[in-house]
């Protein structure tokens, strides 16, 4: 074992190899962050649109969650970066291509473009999205029947039931399941590696092919993710307690 | 727009079929080894004995806590290492697609422990009494009386966990193993034609896991009824 190894100057960046793992753990957390809110927002909306009584969006979001849900991640990663530049106009595919910023500027030192990172979130954005949506599905869809009808009897509209009854009881449900869907946002964001986004797993490999050191470096990747996720649980689970309505939900029922 | 030229698929069929048998061979060797020691995770967790069920509980965490592509790069280093310590050879001993196995079979039997666990924990706590009342060991009773319901019980879940490993076999492409995706991925370069090979691969996925999944919806229906 050798960990000073981690200490040293790496060969770019102007930082040692920690200071490469640092910023591959900057790039997870921005691709899993960005990712997330696309994940969370279209999800919602497709969730909550599997649930309406209105035939043709429900059977288009339906289709979403079929056609994300099974095509493999890493294939979607792909057709985001490489086939939708070259299917859009030629001029559109020339800018996403070239003319999209280098991230090199940022503080966190790292070559790859702004298209890179971009294609990488929308395509966990979008894939995610298609299972939070689920997630939404099925906490609407575990409330009592009584509770739509008892809204439209009170005389609100159906966005207004969603919006005052439906909704705020099925988010509080699915916390648990919503906190395992970022987790795996968070590491699946590694799969952006092999368009070239620099992040924790792509670090450590690089590191482990400049030093051989390899089992340090991958050791060291592990407990950085070990250490995310474990702080991610802890804070999802005092926001449970949190929002926990008294007598629904079992307190702090965790996972 | 490019104008597309879809003779690249027929062109390159040779390859792209040895990297769906790939693909399909990776796919069925991590099925049977994870549900096998996905099974002895799971009943290892549930055991009295400290001894036994933390380092089972610690392994499947630390797994699920990882990146597949991390525990893929794990597994692809160890390997060949532990290997060669074992026999004294070279690391040449074991190959890419050994590695690729090894570590397929180490994720999946973590994932589907937890399935298994879920299974087995479900069954009434007077299956196993019973079965240890007739005399029988532990497993016997598990054999016999525990596992069969437990695993009649997660089918469904089970196969929708193989449909998203058959998914997830197209991630050995960041061991450069020639899969499925491999294959098209290496043709696309040859060629230049990744926009043809890419859609094709996606369609082909998409059919296979859309008519998987179908089927597990059906599987799920019909046991529903009969239970």
């Amino acid at each position: 074992m050798d960990w000073k190894v981690l200490l040293e100057q790496a060969p770019s960046g102007g930082m040692t190899y920690l200071g490469w793992l640092w910023s591959g753990l900057f790039w997870t957390l921005a691709v899993s962050v960005c990712a997330w809110v696309i994940a969370f927002t279209v999800g919602s909306v497709v969730g909550v649109l599997r649930t309406t009584p209105l035939r043709i969006p429900r059977a288009l979001a339906t289709a979403y969650v079929e056609l994300f849900r099974n095509i493999p991640l890493l294939v979607q990663m792909f057709l985001w970066y490489f086939v939708m530049p070259e299917v859009v106009p030629r001029e559109w595919g020339d800018w996403l291509k070239q003319d999209m910023p280098n991230l090199l500027v940022l503080p966190f030192a790292a070559q790859f473009s702004l298209w890179e990172f971009t294609a990488a979130v929308l395509c966990l954005g979008l894939y995610t999205a298609s299972r939070v949506a689920e997630q939404v599905r099925s906490g609407i869809q575990s409330l009592p029947r009584g509770q739509t009808g008892a809204g439209l009897a009170m005389g609100f509209t159906l966005p207004q039931v969603y919006r005052h009854v439906t909704l705020p009881m099925a988010y509080r449900i699915i916390i648990p399941p919503m906190t395992s869907e970022f987790l795996t946002i968070f590491k699946n964001s590694s799969t952006a590696l092999t368009i070239g986004v620099l992040e924790l797993t792509a670090q450590s490999r690089q590191i482990s092919e400049y030093t051989f050191k390899t089992f340090e470096a991958f050791t060291a990747a592990t407990l950085i993710y070990i250490a995310i996720t474990m702080t991610v649980i802890l804070l999802m689970r005092s926001l449970e307690k949190r929002v926990a309505v008294p007598g629904y939900i079992a307190q702090g029922s965790g996972h | 727009m490019t104008d597309f030229d879809w003779g690249v698929i027929w062109k390159y069929r040779e390859a792209l079929w040895d990297g769906m048998l790939t693909s399909l061979k990776l796919f069925a060797i991590a099925l049977a080894g994870g549900i096998f020691f996905g099974t002895l995770l799971a009943m290892a967790r549930l055991s009295h004995w400290k001894a036994v069920s933390a380092p089972a509980a610690g392994f499947v965490n630390l797994i699920r806590a990882i990146p597949f592509i991390m525990a893929i790069f794990w597994f692809y280093f160890l390997t060949p290492m532990i290997v060669s310590k074992f026999t004294g050879q070279q690391g040449e001993a074991v190959g890419p697609f050994t590695s690729a196995v090894v570590a397929f079979i180490m994720v999946e039997s973590a994932y589907y422990s937890e399935i298994v666990r879920a299974g087995i924990q479900s069954i009434p706590r007077g299956q196993p009494s019973a079965a240890y009342a007739l005399g029988m060991n532990y497993w016997q009773s598990m054999g016999h009386v525990v596992l069969p319901q437990a695993f009649r019980n997660m089918l469904p879940v089970m196969l929708t966990q193989a449909v998203i490993l058959f998914q997830d076999t197209s991630l050995v492409y960041v061991v450069a193993l020639k899969d499925f995706l491999g294959a098209a991925s290496k043709a696309g370069q040859l060629t230049g034609r990744i926009v043809e090979l890419y859609l094709f691969v996606a369609v082909v996925f998409l059919v296979i896991c859309l008519a998987a999944s179908w089927g597990v919806k059906r599987l799920q229906a019909s046991l529903a009824v009969t239970r």
